[in-house]
């Protein structure tokens, strides 16, 4: 079950929608709440249109044009996205409407934006796509279930070009009140330098990174996902290592294969603690992190995916995604990404140069 | 991708009854669930009614067994009593390591109801418990996944009215594909303002008693519910008889608008003609409809449209089921599921109550009393959501 990225399109903390770069400008924060770098709306939806999106609809539906414009598919053969908590700018909207004014005198418009759905069916819209079309909502595997959607789509279509995307944002409140949670660091923060900042937490992200799969051998292709696995593990045993040795196995590749290891590495020492277990599996293999650029959220490992993409395709790893003291590797033709939450959810995701 | 996919338990919670057997002694006596809301607090008690479940939250922990409430919302309450059913009635152990397991479940609204009540407070200043945990859509499908003892997938849909026949389609897939030998696949949405006057906004809900495919009908009536179905492989099956067999799914896109359905239901007609082509049944075959028949001027016409489009002049036994229990929203597939299950178990077709007088625009009226003795082979099972997101599922007879 495999298939090539054609595409790519990414909206996030950083200057990532332009697909001609990669990389070259990076932002640094001073705080732990990462809000996407916008590109200009306008130019790749009506005027008309945007006045009546939601941010994160905008983020979605522009992500979404970027890689079927990058791949140059002009209608998808399916529509598969992932979101944690959906459209959360629209449902908090429409909750205090309705909590502050009794239930009475409520604007439909952000009830109508705030199902989780939104943004796929908006694509669909204004592509007039009548295929398939669906949203996975299941926290921090949403993307890995939408993936696993489009690869068994592909298995049984293999003609077809599918659409797969993930969706994130992260409103003013619901930062507020995870952070009284314990969920992000405070005070003084630099997000780049997050792995060496003992304090619990990490830093709260958000993004839109879509992408274009199909079964066709293609130049312009970027990578070629080869596997993908997720393990829920809500005993939060200690399964790292089979889990990865035993994936690599059911894939007939050895732990040498692996050219880069793209982790989820966040900031929190405990989580950052369960990759630390695992390098001792995966051994020399030069190692690669990417949440101190996006941040952190339920759909931040489809920006994984997008710098496994970038990298294979350039054959290049920037210097500023690369761990500490973790040689640079030459040829790169296997990335194994490693995610997870808490312990409870992980998953692997195995992209090979085309 | 090859072999059958088979139903070997269902298990359902709502308006009519909070099990299998209550529930089908409700439809066989065609008694309505639809009341007066009196369980959810709401300025619209008295006004709007709908498919309510008369069991304040700490009834249903009781009936789910939970003894810790403090972590559990009206949603994941009455997914675990619905799955719960649904397992017991498969008689299958999950905990069996010779076979693959799964939860695929479906949610519109999560854990809103405890979200209404804590996010208010947060604004108030006043102590607020941790609801961000408990709001997610996938909160319910780990819980009822850790309680009932799954482990190697969970997954949870939401693609508004039509979720739970996208979990269904989903969880059959992974079989099919052999990622998953048995899995558990449904969904649950419990009522909440958050939806009652989202719909009320878009002035889609009846007063009266929803009166879908009648000419007079002006709206839905909201339900909430669960139901959910254990699906196995033949390997699975092990020698043990299924209840019946999915045949069919498809999922299309109506592309037209976020909330209307386009004038001539293409969407709608994608799904079914699609689902009948996956079923490699023909269109003949199938032996009854559970429309998604929400009681909205737009649905039914559309769908009404979609039907004729397909079936001609020779359109099958049709009904929609939501007089009895309301428009359960992401769980209204998976309820509808059991209904057309229970349809092919006791060979009858359930009828589309509160239907008087027939629509101009269509040929076909819906069966207005219950039918016994009437063998189905195959049910065709419609819904609809925002968003044009439009699947059918097909059962059969086995």
């Amino acid at each position: 079950m495999e298939a090539y990225i054609r595409g790519i399109g990414n909206i996030s903390p950083q200057p990532t929608f332009d697909n001609g770069t990669f990389l070259d400008d990076i932002r640094e924060y001073q705080h732990a709440r990462l809000q996407v770098i916008e590109p200009d709306y306008k130019n790749f939806i009506k005027p008309i249109q945007l006045r009546r999106m939601s941010r994160l609809l905008k983020m979605g539906v522009t992500a979404a044009g970027i890689s079927l414009q990058d791949a140059g598919v002009e209608k998808p053969d399916a529509i598969i996205t992932g979101t944690g908590l959906g459209m959360m700018e629209e449902t908090e909207k429409f909750l205090n409407g309705l909590l502050d004014n009794q239930e009475r005198l409520l604007n439909p418009t952000a009830f109508i934006q705030s199902t989780h759905n939104t943004v796929g069916a908006s694509i669909a819209v204004m592509l007039g796509c009548n295929n398939y079309n669906l949203t996975y909502v299941h926290g921090p595997v949403s993307f890995e279930n939408a993936l696993l959607d489009s690869l068994m789509w592909l298995e049984e279509k293999p003609s077809d070009k599918v659409l797969v995307g993930g969706i994130e944002e992260i409103t003013e409140d619901h930062y507020k009140i995870t952070e009284s949670m314990g969920f992000w660091k405070t005070g003084e923060i630099n997000n780049l330098g997050i792995r060496n900042d003992n304090r619990p937490g990490t830093i709260a992200g958000e993004g839109a990174s879509f992408f274009v799969l199909s079964k066709e051998a293609n130049p312009t292709n970027y990578a070629r996902i080869q596997a993908l696995s997720t393990r829920f593990n809500p005993e939060k045993e200690d399964i790292i290592g089979n889990y990865i040795a035993d994936f690599l196995k059911s894939n007939n590749l050895g732990l040498s294969e692996i050219d880069l290891v793209i982790l989820g590495l966040n900031g929190d020492p405990e989580s950052d603690s369960i990759y630390d277990r695992a390098g001792s599996i995966l051994g020399q293999a030069p190692m690669a992190w990417y949440k101190h650029l996006g941040g952190e959220h339920y759909l931040a490992s489809s920006f994984a995916l997008w710098l496994a993409a970038k990298i294979l395709k350039s054959q290049r790893v920037p210097e500023v995604v690369l761990a500490e003291s973790s040689k640079k590797p030459h040829q790169i033709r296997n990335i194994l990404i490693h995610n997870h939450y808490h312990n409870i959810h992980h998953s692997l995701m195995l992209v090979s140069s085309c | 991708m090859a072999g059958r996919v088979f139903v070997t338990g269902i298990g359902i919670i709502c308006a009519i009854g909070k099990n299998v057997n209550e529930t089908l002694a409700s439809l066989q006596a065609a008694r309505s669930g639809i009341s007066q809301i009196s369980i959810l607090e709401t300025v619209h008690r008295g006004e709007l009614p709908g498919g309510e479940i008369k069991l304040t939250n700490e009834q249903l922990a009781a009936l789910a067994g939970v003894t810790n409430p403090d972590m559990q919302t009206r949603t994941s309450l009455l997914g675990l009593i619905a799955a719960t059913e649904a397992l017991n009635n498969a008689g299958i152990d999950p905990k069996d390591n010779a076979f693959r397991t799964g939860v695929i479940s479906a949610s519109t609204v999560g854990g809103m109801d405890r979200t209404e009540i804590n996010y208010r407070n947060y604004h108030l200043g006043k102590p607020y418990n941790n609801f961000v945990l408990t709001h997610d859509c996938g909160y319910h499908t780990e819980m009822i996944a850790t309680r009932l003892g799954f482990r190697d997938m969970v997954s949870t849909i939401s693609t508004a009215c039509s979720s739970s026949a996208n979990s269904i389609m989903f969880g059959a897939r992974l079989i099919k594909h052999g990622f998953l030998d048995r899995v558990l696949a449904g969904g649950t949405d419990a009522l909440s303002k958050f939806t009652l006057n989202g719909f009320n906004t878009l002035m889609i809900l009846d007063k009266q008693p929803c009166r879908p495919f009648d000419r007079s009908r002006v709206g839905l009536n909201l339900g909430e519910g669960a139901a959910f179905l254990v699906l196995e492989s033949e390997e699975a099956l092990d020698g043990r008889t299924p209840l019946c067999e999915l045949t069919g799914y498809a999922n299309a896109n109506d592309a037209y608008h976020q909330t209307a359905s386009s004038p001539d239901g293409y969407g709608p007609y994608l799904s079914m003609s699609q689902a009948i082509a996956t079923s490699g049944i023909n269109f003949r075959d199938i032996s009854y409809i559970n429309a998604h028949g929400t009681g909205t001027d737009n649905n039914d016409l559309t769908e009404g449209i979609a039907i004729e489009r397909i079936f001609g002049e020779n359109v099958p036994p049709v009904s929609s089921t939501k007089p009895f229990t309301g428009h359960t929203l992401g769980a209204a597939a998976a309820v509808e599921a059991v209904i057309s299950i229970l349809s092919i178990r006791n060979n009858m077709i359930v009828p589309n109550l509160n239907f008087k007088e027939k629509m101009d625009e269509l040929h076909f009226e819906p069966v207005k009393d219950i039918r016994f003795n009437t063998p189905l082979r195959h049910v065709l099972s419609n819904s609809f959501g925002f968003g044009g997101n439009d699947s059918t599922l097909i059962f059969s007879a086995v």
